[in-house]
């Protein structure tokens, strides 16, 4: 590289390899995000755009009409998110020790099957679950009634104080095998020696996963509470599956997308409004940076990153 | 080795979780797939029970076809896939090797402005792109489809490939170079076969969520001749509801491809994920 000459033509090759995916990008991608955040500063007023600064989030966060959808949505959408890092990683990460397992028999078909429903989507899972659950078919309290739990059984998404868990946790049962996977792979990565030292001192089975293991797959764990929480800030379709844009019963499980779309297409005899819906993808926007950034600069850099 | 490994008990146990698991992961689409198999009455009557030739019925099978476009949606969704995958591949692949290949000012950047969209949804964006597709007549057409999704898989594929070009020798571009290829074909001839695992990857990584998303086809494509097979199935069920056998054979049908899918790539994508290239 060094021995290039100084003076040299213009490399058009760089610019002819770059453009197609600058382009792209930028038009559909960079462009429109900012474009929306833009959007969120105007209203309309007898079909003409009107420029009103802040005064779309003085109604979001402040006009009870709006606020109080929205604070419902936003605590909903932290309840699912808790739900998620509060199940879904424990069960990823006691699957993942358990299949790292080096003689562990029959691990890679267990992996395939519990990966199944990751590749699902959304409308098939919504509806397999609303389906299951339901009372008119009976298949929950059936199995229930058969280990002699029939008690604990009720019209889960139908109920305002359990739709939203239950949901999450289908939403958990779908995607488990996301953090199973990447946890399992910092797992193997762990050198034999290193374990094989910890033996040497008598660190062995439950302890050296305690000591040695779950210390070395942290940043995993970091990468895999970031994936979940932009994924779940940017949910939608599996309410909208199982519950429809009305996110029923009585918007108890109503979340920042499903109200977004909501507002920007309009539900029953409210009509869409554009603007409002792009001050909430705002506000998303924010939210997920939020959690980005203190990933990058409060969890990451913190983080030692073991180089073996 | 482990000692505890050795241990029959911890061994009973660690099957006993991993097989219980594995029942809850499959038996949803257990159920499904067998009660699409049969009557109503069967359905209601004996739910966890195989089809037999008493309850045997393939009516919701025959309902589907008759009332939904199912062949079409498929191909939809087909050509959505596959033409997003090969535009996320062909620019994503060729703005990695710039990055990964030439000294230029604003590398750097470049590589920073390109990886902004990995954490950052493009659903965010969702309104200015409704208006952008207005604006330029491709609402209800597969390229709005196609132009998102390309969008959308580009930063991590730009990622993902930059680093494996940075391995790909010197020696053999420079022995291209020696002998007068130009950087088109060293790129297209040389470099591009050596990354072929690491496209792969690429691929499958974007196949799924393209082929199940919702969102997108919902806003930008809800046209009965442009709906994608997820789509399809989604308005087709609602309908349908009270239609059990449609609707079980309806979540068979849009079962099958992914699992079609899923049996040819598990490979491919479980090693992808455990090689750590999303580290």
């Amino acid at each position: 590289m060094s021995a290039r000459p100084k003076a040299r033509r213009f490399r058009w090759h760089i610019v002819v390899f770059l453009t197609p995916a600058v382009l792209v990008y930028t038009a559909i991608m960079i462009f429109p995000l900012f474009n929306t955040l833009r959007l969120a500063l105007f209203t309309e007023v007898d079909n003409v755009r009107v420029f009103v600064g802040l005064e779309n989030f003085r109604t979001l966060f402040g006009d009870p009409r709006w606020s109080e959808s929205f604070w419902n949505a936003l605590g909903n959408n932290f309840w699912f998110f808790f739900v998620h890092m509060l199940v879904q990683n424990p069960i990823g990460i006691l699957l993942a020790a358990i299949l790292s397992h080096p003689r562990l028999r029959f691990a890679s078909l267990y992996r395939s099957a519990i990966f199944v429903p990751t590749i699902l989507s959304f409308v098939i899972v919504g509806f397999a679950w609303k389906l299951i659950l339901s009372p008119i078919w009976g298949i929950a309290p059936g199995m229930l009634d058969a280990v002699g739990l029939k008690f604990l059984f009720a019209p889960w998404l139908g109920r305002e104080e359990y739709a939203l868990t239950t949901l999450a946790l289908v939403s958990v049962w779908q995607f488990v095998g996301i953090p199973m996977m990447l946890i399992y792979a910092a797992l193997l990565s762990i050198p034999g020696e290193i374990l094989e030292a910890g033996e040497i001192d008598g660190v062995t089975g439950s302890s050296a996963f305690w000591k040695i293991k779950l210390p070395l797959i942290l940043p995993s764990i970091g990468i895999i509470s970031i994936l979940t929480f932009v994924g779940n800030f940017n949910a939608f379709d599996l309410i909208y599956s199982a519950q429809g844009a009305l996110a029923g019963p009585d918007f108890s499980t109503d979340i920042l997308g499903t109200f977004m779309y909501r507002t920007f297409f309009g539900f029953q005899l409210q009509l869409g409004d554009r603007h409002m819906g792009s001050a909430i993808a705002t506000a998303m926007f924010v939210i997920i940076l939020i959690g980005v950034c203190l990933y990058l600069f409060g969890i990451q850099t913190r983080m030692r990153r073991y180089q073996f | 080795m482990n000692k505890a490994l050795r241990s029959p008990f911890n061994i009973f146990a660690s099957h006993a979780i991993l097989l219980t698991y594995t029942l809850i992961a499959l038996f949803p689409v257990f159920v499904i797939l067998i009660n699409s198999f049969k009557t109503r009455k069967a359905i209601f009557r004996e739910p966890l029970s195989l089809p037999n030739a008493d309850s045997f019925s393939m009516i919701g099978y025959q309902t589907v076809m008759r009332q939904g476009d199912f062949f079409l949606y498929f191909q939809n969704s087909l050509i959505v896939t596959v033409s997003s995958l090969f535009f996320v591949l062909l620019f994503g692949a060729m703005a990695a090797f710039a990055l990964a290949e030439y000294r230029f000012k604003g590398n750097a950047l470049m590589g920073l402005y390109l990886a902004l969209g990995i954490m950052i949804p493009i659903r965010i964006g969702t309104v200015a792109i409704l208006e952008l597709m207005v604006a330029s007549g491709l609402v209800n057409t597969l390229w709005a489809l196609i132009l998102v999704y390309t969008a959308q898989g580009l930063p991590l594929a730009v990622f993902i490939l930059s680093e494996f070009m940075r391995q790909v020798s010197d020696d053999l571009k420079n022995a291209g170079r020696v002998d007068g290829l130009s950087e088109y074909t060293i790129f297209f001839r040389l470099v591009l076969p050596l990354v072929r695992p690491a496209m792969a990857t690429v691929a499958v990584f974007n196949m799924i969520p393209i082929w199940n998303d919702l969102w997108f086809p919902l806003i930008l494509a809800p046209a009965e001749n442009v709906k994608t097979l997820t789509l399809g199935s989604q308005v087709f069920i609602g309908q349908f509801v009270t239609d059990w056998n449609a609707v079980l054979s309806a979540l068979s049908l849009a079962i099958l491809p992914v699992m079609v899918l899923y049996v040819i790539f598990s490979r491919q994508l479980i090693r992808g994920i455990t090689s750590g290239v999303v580290k």
